[in-house]
């Protein structure tokens, strides 16, 4: 029994960061309405800039995330600047295409650089665990679900109470409004966009706690993400992380229970029985 | 007239090309026309249809793994293993199809849903030991064998099967193009809700589509096993496939007739040549083909939504699709 709590216990806190990296995808689609086929690419780009100031500074991930989300703002920002923007309005295929062009870029970019060869980062604590009551959890997960749970709870508050977020959330509520009240919507877009992708550096920077880091990660990465959201409910915030924790556990479990290899299968039955039959996903609203 | 001289010209000289090239040339000529023939599979669905599929490669991995099977098990030729291939391939699609259109599952979302049974199925046949599982299912070769029925033979013997495989599909789609349902596809691709207001059974159109699309996909597959005599489930039914085949019809043109075979044509040269120029500076290393079409793919979307195609018809003033 205290083993599959154990198991439970360890799905819920990589499920929130599964849910975190979700929550960026979330973010831009609900805003930009956008779907940003690129998401894992920019994680495993993220995974291995920690990597670089880890193997390279002896840096701590969980130090150097301010510094990589800062970054993958950066990019993000200037993805919807220069790539993203003219496509706002055109046919959902072609704003696909381009970020499926992104993505491709990213990936073979990074087994150019990088090679296929997975990555690791070490830390002190790698192998350290706290005791709750009968529960064993790792250590690097717990930091890493904290952070996740700060991260996202910072967010909240972002979009509730600050007048940039409130400004955000009008354009994704009622454009025409916004642009009459006279909102810049291109640079809040761009903000939104750059948002996301900080989402999506930290949430990198967490995983490479656990996870190695491969160019093949990517493409899997970005799938989960979709999996994630579209069970939360595409544009759902708290949607984002319960759909996480979701994945995160059934993973936990079909990995213990049957051969690990087999747990993504999973994801997928999962993904297919909410598109057919809650596509607005469990958390969302009805179009 | 134009369009159909030049046509004529390609094609004779592709039939003649194997006289004068040689081993490396003709396996990217093989190359290339595989990726058109599947280009072509997957305009129709995307191009003339309007659904966006990005799991193809469950119909590549299907029909190669029936195919293979059946000739590794009971000894079917290939030709004859690709009619039950292509039944399972079609049967896959229209499920899918079925499913997705009952339950109104549309646009990014029924792609989502492809590339979901795709990796679904990818996943199965790596655990399939029957197949070999994730290490892979190999076709015993028999040295000095040829045969057309039996898709054994030189290289030669593939590149006009590819050759032949190529040219029908290009004519089938010019033919369904030509017919009530090519208009009813092109009619839902604009507009659904006013294709059905104007009596266009929607459901039908589409899943005729997905069953023409898939079949000719899964032949490709058959196509696939016999020529590299080797599969794994890793490669053949991965996302990555899925992007491959869909590539060459969007760089040179959805919905255009010639567009899948130009734009294989611009990918393959662009992507083989980058390789050999590469390995001849020394430094050759894996991705930078790959990221040569990603740079491809986003110029075009950039600059040129539409494709090369429609662009180049209108320079050699020739009907848009040729």
């Amino acid at each position: 029994m205290a083993v599959y709590l154990d198991i439970l216990a360890s799905g819920v806190l990589t499920g929130l960061v599964y849910g975190l990296m979700a929550l960026g995808l979330s973010v831009i689609f609900g805003v930009v309405r956008v779907v940003n086929f690129a998401h894992g690419e920019l994680t495993v780009a993220a995974m291995y800039m920690a990597w670089v100031l880890a193997s390279t500074l002896g840096a701590d991930p969980l130090l150097t995330l301010p510094v990589i989300a800062a970054a993958l703002f950066a990019v993000g920002y200037a993805l919807q600047r220069f790539l993203v923007e003219p496509f706002i309005g055109r046919p959902e295929h072609e704003q696909f295409m381009l970020l499926l062009a992104v993505a491709i870029i990213v990936l073979n970019g990074l087994l150019l650089v990088f090679g296929p060869d997975a990555r690791h980062v070490k830390v002190d604590y790698a192998y350290d665990s706290f005791e709750l009551g009968p529960m064993l959890l790792d250590t690097v997960r717990v930091y890493a679900a904290a952070a996740a749970i700060v991260l996202a709870g910072g967010l909240y508050l972002f979009f509730r109470f600050t007048d940039l977020g409130t400004a955000i959330r009008a354009c994704a509520d009622n454009l025409l409004g916004a642009q009459v009240v006279g909102l810049d919507v291109r640079r809040l877009y761009a903000l939104t966009f750059g948002l996301g992708c900080a989402l999506v550096g930290a949430s990198g920077t967490l995983l490479v706690l656990m996870r190695d880091a491969t160019p093949q990660l990517a493409i899997q990465l970005t799938l989960m993400a979709f999996i994630v959201v579209i069970i939360g409910g595409l544009g759902s915030m708290a949607g984002a992380l319960v759909g996480g924790v979701l994945i995160g556990v059934s993973e936990a479990l079909a990995g213990f229970l049957l051969t690990p290899s087999l747990k993504s299968l999973f994801s997928y039955g999962l993904l297919i029985l909410v598109l057919l039959l809650r596509p607005e996903g469990l958390m969302g609203r009805r179009a | 007239m134009r369009a159909r001289l030049l046509l004529g010209g390609l094609f004779a000289l592709l039939v003649l090309a194997p006289l004068g090239v040689g081993a490396y040339p003709l396996a990217v000529l093989i190359l290339i026309l595989h990726y058109a023939y599947l280009g072509i599979a997957w305009n129709v669905m995307m191009g003339f249809a309007g659904l966006l599929s990005l799991g193809h490669a469950l119909y590549v991995g299907l029909g190669a793994y029936v195919a293979a099977a059946l000739y590794a098990s009971f000894g079917v030729p290939a030709l004859i293993g690709a009619i039950p291939a292509a039944i399972v391939a079609t049967l896959a699609g229209l499920a899918i199809g079925a499913l997705g259109f009952r339950f109104r599952v549309n646009g990014v979302y029924f792609a989502l849903l492809t590339i979901a049974f795709a990796e679904f199925t990818r996943i199965l046949f790596d655990h399939m030991e029957w197949t070999g599982g994730s290490s892979g299912f190999f076709l015993p070769v028999e040295h000095g064998q040829v045969s057309l029925v039996a898709l054994r033979g030189p290289p030669v013997l593939f590149y006009y099967v590819a050759l032949g495989l190529a040219a029908a599909a290009f004519l089938l789609a010019r033919g369904l193009m030509r017919t009530r349902l090519g208009y009813a596809w092109l009619a839902i691709r604009e507009d659904p809700e006013a294709a059905a207001a104007a009596g266009v059974d929607v459901f039908r159109a589409r899943m005729a589509a997905v069953a023409v699309s898939s079949a000719l996909t899964s032949l490709g597959g058959v196509f696939y096993a016999f020529y590299y005599n080797n599969m794994y489930p890793e490669q053949i039914f991965s996302m990555a496939r899925s992007i491959e085949i869909i590539l060459a019809p969007i760089i040179g043109g959805m919905g255009t007739l010639f567009g899948p075979v130009l734009g294989s044509f611009v990918l393959t040269l662009l992507g083989e040549g980058t390789t050999a120029l590469l390995e001849h500076l020394g430094l050759a290393a894996p991705g930078a083909k790959q990221v040569i079409y990603g740079v491809a793919l986003l110029v075009i979307v950039m600059l040129k939504p539409a494709g090369l195609w429609p662009w180049l018809a209108q320079r050699l003033r020739i009907g848009r699709d040729g």
